[in-house]
């Protein structure tokens, strides 16, 4: 098993197995890796970051649905300036690649959090959250309009040289192009998918279940959804993406992978076997093994259609 | 913290839908203490895909246990589960409830399914008075079981009190002249909202312990706050709570 190279590159970024845990499903890392070892991980991406500390949405945030559950959260973070004092130092602990997640309401805010952050050596990599379904100011006003999140990219750009992963909206018409104007725009990568939007109302009081009305939907119920838009960015874009979407064990993973992902993110499955990532990757070491496949990469967009 | 599979040792029906199970959890029942919860995977497939929260009952030596209601399909299925079968269960989670300090009375006050923490509670607080006063709508959803010098209250009146545990608990301590005693809850939240107002405006030491759906149930989903008393922000009812003092949070 040892002999396996599980190890992929994110553009500049090489990570030492493609297993991430996803933005919203760690927090910062101290509660999680009382429960696994985030050090054999290929890294974590902690919860989106604002410029300021935000208190979130009021309850009822999130509600189980089948095969998933919604969320509305509200992007609830300490700001940056409490991260860097009060995160930062554990997560330095940690021995794994760190890609610090940042939400925004404006252009400016992406920026200036990023000028900050990206003096933190800690921070390997940033991921640009433009899909949060959730908050009124920034999140799917900029995800579900290109000329947006290609100026986020280009600016956010201008303040970094580390490496740019813009994660998506699944709630476009056309993913690809997105993924095309983060390229031209200077990003590295994207992360696909965010959650779709969806809605639940309870029956009986004819109330949304939902505080926030709409929320979120994750978990194994988008898998297919997820794949498809892998899939599509991977046939029109050349750019790394990072799949994510219901991933629960290590057969979603390599699925991911040979639709064209070159790392992938377990999200809600933390919230369920906060192990799940590590037995992902022992699970693909064994897929590997088995398959003759030598060098992970190899996987990467490898489908036969 | 930690995830244990643990097997079910026994299993009782204590009324039409309500349940107890008692499982060998050795690390589980070393780390415990009262008033604090299990996260606990009812089912091997992704339906229903969440753990569910419930508080721990009991623990005795290496065994925990657990009081529920069928109320869900997540309650259901963990009816169905048998002696022998074994449960994953993450845990223990939150903290419990406050049992220092110098009062000499620990009245416990619960409603239906509340009374789920107060056994394990009670054991604890062996060099204290306790005093339960319980209650739920009617006779048959009444639990008792395994509580220390209890007395009833039902909606219907078709056992002991007639009227709810709020308006019995006002009569008991005034009968009774009690003072010098803290209050441990646990109930629906209308229950808890009426215990609340009552304890702030008598200024009386009180703690909740309060339910909200939950994903992950340690901190990382965010998904189950408590809005703080100064609407300034809120508190995580799984790491901050499940038990916090009634002055503390809105309700």
């Amino acid at each position: 098993m040892s002999n396996i190279d599980l190890s992929v590159n994110i553009g500049s970024l090489k990570l030492k197995n493609p297993v991430l845990l996803a933005s919203g499903t760690v927090g910062y890392g101290n509660e999680i890796s009382q429960l696994t070892d985030i050090s054999k991980l290929g890294g974590i991406v902690t919860k989106s970051l604002s410029l300021k500390p935000r208190k979130g949405n009021p309850p009822q945030r999130i509600v189980e649905t089948p095969s998933g559950m919604l969320n509305a959260i509200g992007l609830a973070n300490v700001g940056v300036e409490v991260f860097i004092k009060e995160k930062i130092p554990f997560l330095k602990e940690l021995n794994t690649t760190l890609i610090c997640n940042i939400a925004a309401s404006s252009i400016e805010e992406y920026v200036e959090c990023v000028k900050i952050l990206t003096h933190e050596e800690t921070i390997q990599a940033f991921e640009i959250n433009v899909s949060c379904p959730n908050v009124r100011e920034g999140g799917l006003i900029f995800g579900n309009d290109l000329a947006s999140v290609g100026r986020i990219t280009e600016q956010v750009r201008t303040v970094t040289s580390k490496p740019i992963i813009i994660k998506l909206s699944p709630n476009v018409p056309k993913i690809s192009d997105f993924a095309a104007i983060v390229k031209k725009e200077g990003g590295d990568a994207v992360s696909a998918i965010n959650t779709l939007v969806g809605a639940s109302f309870d029956i009986y009081s004819k109330r949304p279940k939902i505080k926030n009305i709409t929320g979120g939907l994750s978990g194994p119920a988008i898998k297919p959804v997820a794949i498809a838009k892998v899939l599509e960015i991977k046939r029109n874009v050349d750019i790394p993406i990072i799949g994510i979407g219901g991933i629960m064990n290590w057969k979603d993973a390599a699925e991911f992978m040979i639709a064209g992902a070159s790392a992938i993110q377990v999200g809600t499955a933390n919230f369920i076997n906060p192990n799940t990532g590590n037995e992902i990757v022992e699970g693909l070491s064994s897929y590997c093994d088995l398959q003759k496949i030598h060098r992970i990469s190899e996987l990467i967009g490898s489908f036969q259609i | 913290m930690l995830i244990e599979k643990s097997t079910i040792l026994e299993k009782a029906q204590l009324g039409e839908k309500i349940f107890q199970i008692i499982l060998h959890s050795p690390l589980i029942a070393k780390n415990a203490k009262p008033g604090q919860f299990c996260n606990i995977k009812v089912s091997d497939s992704s339906f229903p895909l969440l753990r569910r929260p419930f508080s721990l009952n009991n623990v005795d030596g290496e065994t925990i246990s657990f009081l529920f209601d069928i109320h869900g399909e997540g309650t259901k299925i963990l009816s169905e589960k048998n002696i022998g079968d074994i449960l994953d269960i993450l845990g223990p989670l939150g903290n419990g409830f406050n049992t220092e300090g110098d009062y000499s009375t620990a009245i416990i006050v619960a409603g239906g399914l509340g009374a789920a923490p107060f056994p394990y509670l009670t054991n604890e607080l062996n060099e204290k008075d306790v005093i339960s006063i319980v209650g739920a709508r009617s006779k048959n959803l009444v639990i008792t079981k395994d509580l220390k010098n209890t007395f009833t209250a039902t909606d219907d009146g078709s056992l002991g009190f007639k009227g709810n545990v709020v308006e019995l608990l006002t009569d008991y301590i005034e009968k009774n002249s009690l003072s010098n005693f803290r209050i441990f809850a646990c109930g629906p939240n209308p229950m808890l909202k009426a215990l609340q107002k009552l304890s702030i405006e008598k200024n009386y030491d009180c703690q909740l312990s309060i339910e909200c759906a939950m994903a992950c149930g340690f901190g990382i989903c965010q998904g189950c706050p408590v809005e703080t008393s100064d609407g300034e922000g809120y508190k995580l009812v799984c790491k901050d709570g499940p038990v916090f003092e009634a002055k503390e949070i809105k309700l």
